[in-house]
């Protein structure tokens, strides 16, 4: 069976955020048209892994909505059929115009880089977006039909207070998201941000060390599903049974194939991973003569498979059977962090599976060293 | 030689007062060694004897003067060895008593100087150093003509550096001490006075023949060990080894045994020839036992056979030194080492890392109890994780301390030794400015910072001698740590009751502060016997997650997943927790951080 699942990468930004480390390119309106040529023979040439029936569609940045409006129109029209087409987006780009020609292309979710909603920690983060073009962004999105918006807010911000974090909290979900992904922002090395604000972030470890639970406190009180580690969706209950989880990511978390297109996009797809190398210029140039773009592969055998199942299955609130990750796991750590409240083994009509508790998420990482074999 | 003749001598001196330098211009000016061979300090041979500036294994001379056969005995010159010392003063007629003029004389060299008396050893006097604009030779000569109840004019002075007086003191010896006594027609004696191992001829004993004389090939007995074996070769040192046919009465010289196994043969033991035995050994042989014990463990365990090699091979020369294998749950496989003292450790550690280049962990030195239980069995114990929780009584082991400090400095020593549960013997002025202090102590107050505590608390004045005083009963108790509820071997301590709480704090809240959080809480305890006396948690991480996880980052996040789980599988385990060796380091290395 192909890959049921398609990401689209488009590098460009109008600025590139401190704390990014992803593969941007800022500015190069000139070339946006080159590279969305680009996609499309990329699309073509490897379009024969997908299976005939595409689930979902991720067009993930940079910042897709940066791209030219025509370019992007364009792109959308191309793209196979799916069930659930995702688009990422910054705030200060949503425009009327762009948000009915999401539409119009077949998006039917928007992720919202919010990021907070305070102007001193937007400044920090080096955002453009102030609070207000967040809220007028789903607005807009709203008058256009959208009906699945995601907002990503970051904690763990330089000077934010748990009070910050109540209030940016408290705004997103004033705006009633259907889905929310909230990260701790990492200081990655070598980024501008770590450089100049690592040495207050390792300062405020400490206090900053409740944050998490704090977000997934207020997010499942105010009837949110806490499905993964870092994602959140309405309860079915709230919105007449739909599942608002992401289905492209839990593609992701369930060890799915999925076919990558852009300049630095990963695929795995039978058991190899392959990732397109970063360069804006030997990704086109490849492309315009016809060729694969420069990549580096590696082979995944039925160990590290299982491994990687357990890693992405172990954030999901869903059981994972055992014998899907066998090999991989240490029963004997199990028993142990079962013992200790981190860890529940449960046996069902489907065999026995393995989750976590809630104290479990929290410590997830540490959880998944100690259960690797 | 014919033993009027002979004259058997040594130096008596602290560290750094010239003993060495001394001993140099006396080679050079008897041209015992050539001068293009004659490198600065020949007797002292091993690299780190150098470099601390203390001689640790006594070695002899030989040398010509005026007709004259001058043997120079040279003696260790450190605390720890005061056995190997009192060997050395036995196999000579008198000593030279040397005192650097700018500094006075020194807990060790006293303690030495009454060895030497005790022996009836004729002593010459000699202030040192003159040449130093900051000498003061004659309140030094008094000093030392107080001390041994000459006239100050007997004092000889010299520079040992420039050489000025340095024939004086040759004639001195000549003039002052006996030639040694002893029946040349009675059946053969001799003292060791030292051993070493020579890799292709075995242990080579030194010996000063007390009666009648030795002869190559001849069979011998050690009396004391009872050991058997052939004189491969006799000889003397001038300072190189020379064979000689025979050792006669009076003379000082090596015999080469043939021996494998230095432990056959102790100083301290008298050589007889088994053709004619003698009757009675010479007096004073000790079986010295190592007082101060701690474990050593590799930091890598693969390193373990190259620990045991390592010891295998100071031990040769070195058999005060003792070993037995240990395993310890924290730190794996090591061994358990006895030593005479501190500084005995200090430099076994130190020949470990440096000729072996070995990485060490080393325990809390600890010394040898004496522990009677409940039903009346009496054991040593070295090791406090071995210490019998039920016991009827525990001895510890005493010493008879003397310090020797400038007059202002008298209530530092005072307040230390009370502290280490010192009980005051007697005060003595010196001089107008000097005063010797005696204590009695337990030695397990010692081996921890004592030394260096006195010379931070006495701005290096203070000198430090010691003598063992016998076992007595203490109020100590084992102290355990346990992490995670399971007890830490390696960690485990014998201490005073009274201490037993504070020190069981401090090494709880180092613990607590080296060791990383975990995802349980971990309860750090002190605990004697099942009692807790301190307790610190480290408390559970509250999150420890990647923040975010798609498509584009499973590989690295799998990779970083896989790293930490690598690095686990490296780190001690005790009580389900992982203590990272560093943690260890920190709790061992407690008090030479607090010396700091």
């Amino acid at each position: 069976m192909g890959a049921r699942h398609l990401y689209v990468h488009l590098p460009f930004c109008a600025h590139r955020c401190g704390y990014c480390d992803f593969v941007t390119v800022v500015g190069r309106r000139e070339q946006h048209g080159a590279y969305v040529d680009a996609l499309l023979r990329e699309l073509a040439l490897e379009g024969g892994v997908l299976a005939e029936h595409v689930e979902t569609v991720f067009l993930g940045g940079g910042t897709p909505t940066f791209t030219g409006g025509s370019e992007l129109a364009r792109l959308l029209d191309a793209l196979p059929e799916t069930d659930e087409l995702t688009v990422e987006a910054n705030p200060e780009t949503v425009t009327p115009e762009l948000a009915r020609l999401l539409r119009a292309g077949g998006v039917n979710r928007v992720s919202l880089g919010a990021q907070s909603f305070r102007p001193h920690l937007l400044s920090v983060l080096e955002r453009r977006a102030g609070p207000d073009d967040v809220r007028r962004a789903v607005y807009l999105l709203r008058d256009a039909g959208f009906d699945n918006i995601s907002l990503d807010l970051l904690y763990g911000i330089p000077g934010q207070s748990a009070a910050d974090l109540e209030c940016d909290l408290a705004d997103a979900l004033a705006l009633e998201p259907e889905h929310l992904s909230c990260y701790e922002l990492e200081a990655k090395p070598g980024t501008r941000f770590t450089h100049a604000h690592g040495d207050e972030l390792a300062r405020q470890a400490d206090a900053m060390e409740g944050y998490f639970e704090q977000v997934v406190d207020a997010l499942t009180a105010a009837g949110y599903r806490w499905y993964e580690t870092a994602n959140f969706c309405l309860e079915p209950g709230r919105v007449g049974g739909r599942d608002l989880r992401a289905r492209h990511n839990l593609a992701y978390w369930w060890g799915r194939d999925y076919l990558g297109i852009g300049m630095g996009a990963v695929s795995t797809l039978a058991g190899a991973r392959r990732r397109n190398l970063p360069g804006l210029g030997r990704y086109v140039a490849a492309l315009q003569e016809g060729r694969t773009p420069p990549r580096e592969t590696e082979s995944l055998d039925e160990a590290t498979k299982e491994r990687e199942r357990l890693l992405l299955g172990l954030r999901l609130d869903e059981p994972l059977p055992v014998a899907d990750v066998a090999g991989a796991l240490d029963k004997k750590a199990a028993e142990r962090l079962v013992a200790g409240g981190l860890v529940e083994l449960t046996e069902n009509g489907g065999g026995p599976t393995v989750s976590l508790t809630r104290r479990g998420r929290f410590l997830g990482g540490g959880v998944t060293v100690e259960l690797l074999a | 030689m014919e033993q009027a003749r002979i004259r058997n001598f040594a130096i008596i001196a602290h560290i750094d007062h010239g003993k060495s330098t001394l001993a140099d211009r006396i080679l050079e000016l008897t041209h015992a060694v050539p001068e293009r061979e004659m490198r600065e300090q020949v007797l002292d041979s091993m690299e780190l004897e150098r470099e601390r500036g203390i001689t640790i294994k006594a070695q002899a001379v030989s040398v010509r003067w005026r007709g004259h056969q001058l043997n120079l005995i040279d003696t260790p010159g450190h605390v720890d060895f005061t056995y190997e010392v009192s060997r050395s003063l036995q196999a000579c007629e008198g000593a030279l008593l040397l005192v650097d003029a700018a500094q006075g004389i020194e807990a060790q060299t006293l303690a030495n100087a009454y060895l030497a008396l005790d022996d009836e050893l004729e002593i010459v006097p000699v202030a040192n150093k003159i040449d130093l604009p900051q000498a003061d030779p004659d309140t030094a000569a008094s000093e030392l003509a107080a001390l041994l109840g000459e006239e100050p004019e007997r004092v000889l002075r010299i520079s040992a550096k420039t050489g000025e007086g340095v024939e004086a003191v040759l004639d001195a010896i000549v003039e002052r001490i006996p030639p040694p006594g002893g029946d040349p027609e009675a059946p053969a004696r001799a003292l060791v006075f030292d051993t070493s191992y020579d890799q292709y001829r075995g242990v080579v004993a030194f010996v000063r023949v007390v009666d009648g004389s030795f002869e190559t090939r001849e069979p011998l007995r050690a009396m004391a060990l009872g050991t058997s074996f052939e004189a491969e070769e006799l000889g003397v040192l001038s300072p190189a080894r020379r064979p000689v046919p025979s050792l006669g009465a009076g003379e000082v010289g090596y015999v080469i045994t043939g021996l494998k196994d230095v432990s056959r043969l102790r100083v301290g033991d008298t050589l007889t020839s088994r053709r004619r035995p003698a009757a009675e050994p010479l007096p004073g042989y000790q079986d010295v036992k190592p007082m101060v014990f701690a474990g050593i463990f590799p930091t890598d365990s693969d390193d373990y056979p190259e620990l045991r090699d390592a010891l295998e091979r100071l031990k040769l020369n070195d058999a005060s030194l003792s070993y037995d294998p240990e395993t310890s749950q924290a730190l794996g496989f090591g061994f358990r080492c006895g030593f005479l003292g501190l500084l005995h450790m200090e430099i076994v550690r130190e020949r470990l890392e440096r000729e072996f280049d070995l990485d060490l962990l080393i325990t809390a030195p600890t010394v040898a109890y004496r522990a009677t239980t409940r039903g009346g069995e009496v054991v040593e114990v070295h090791n406090p994780a071995e210490m019998p929780r039920e016991l009827e009584l525990v001895e510890e082991p005493y010493i008879k301390a003397s310090v020797i400090v400038p007059k202002d400095y008298v209530g530092a020593v005072m307040e230390l030794a009370n502290e280490r549960r010192g009980s005051f013997d007697h005060l003595e002025y010196l001089s107008e400015d000097r005063v010797l202090l005696s204590y009695e102590l337990p030695l397990g107050e010692i081996v921890l910072d004592f030394y260096d505590q006195l010379k931070s608390r006495t701005r290096g004045y203070a000198s430090f001698d010691y003598d063992l005083a016998g076992f007595r009963p203490g109020d100590v108790t084992r102290v355990d740590i346990l992490v995670g509820g399971e007890q830490v071997d390696a960690l485990s301590l014998i201490i005073h009751r009274d201490a037993a709480y504070e020190r069981g704090r401090l090494l709880v809240e180092r613990l607590r502060k080296e060791i990383p959080r975990q995802l349980f809480d971990v309860a750090v305890q002190a605990a004697i016997g099942s009692r807790v006396i301190a307790r610190e948690t480290i408390k559970a991480k509250r999150k420890d997650v990647l923040a975010k996880c798609y498509g584009g980052d499973i590989t690295r996040k799998r990779k970083l997943l896989e790293k930490q789980k690598k690095g686990k599988k490296r780190m001690k385990q005790v009580g389900g927790v992982e203590v990272p060796q560093e943690a260890f380091l920190a709790v061992l290395n407690l008090d030479s951080e607090r010396r700091r």
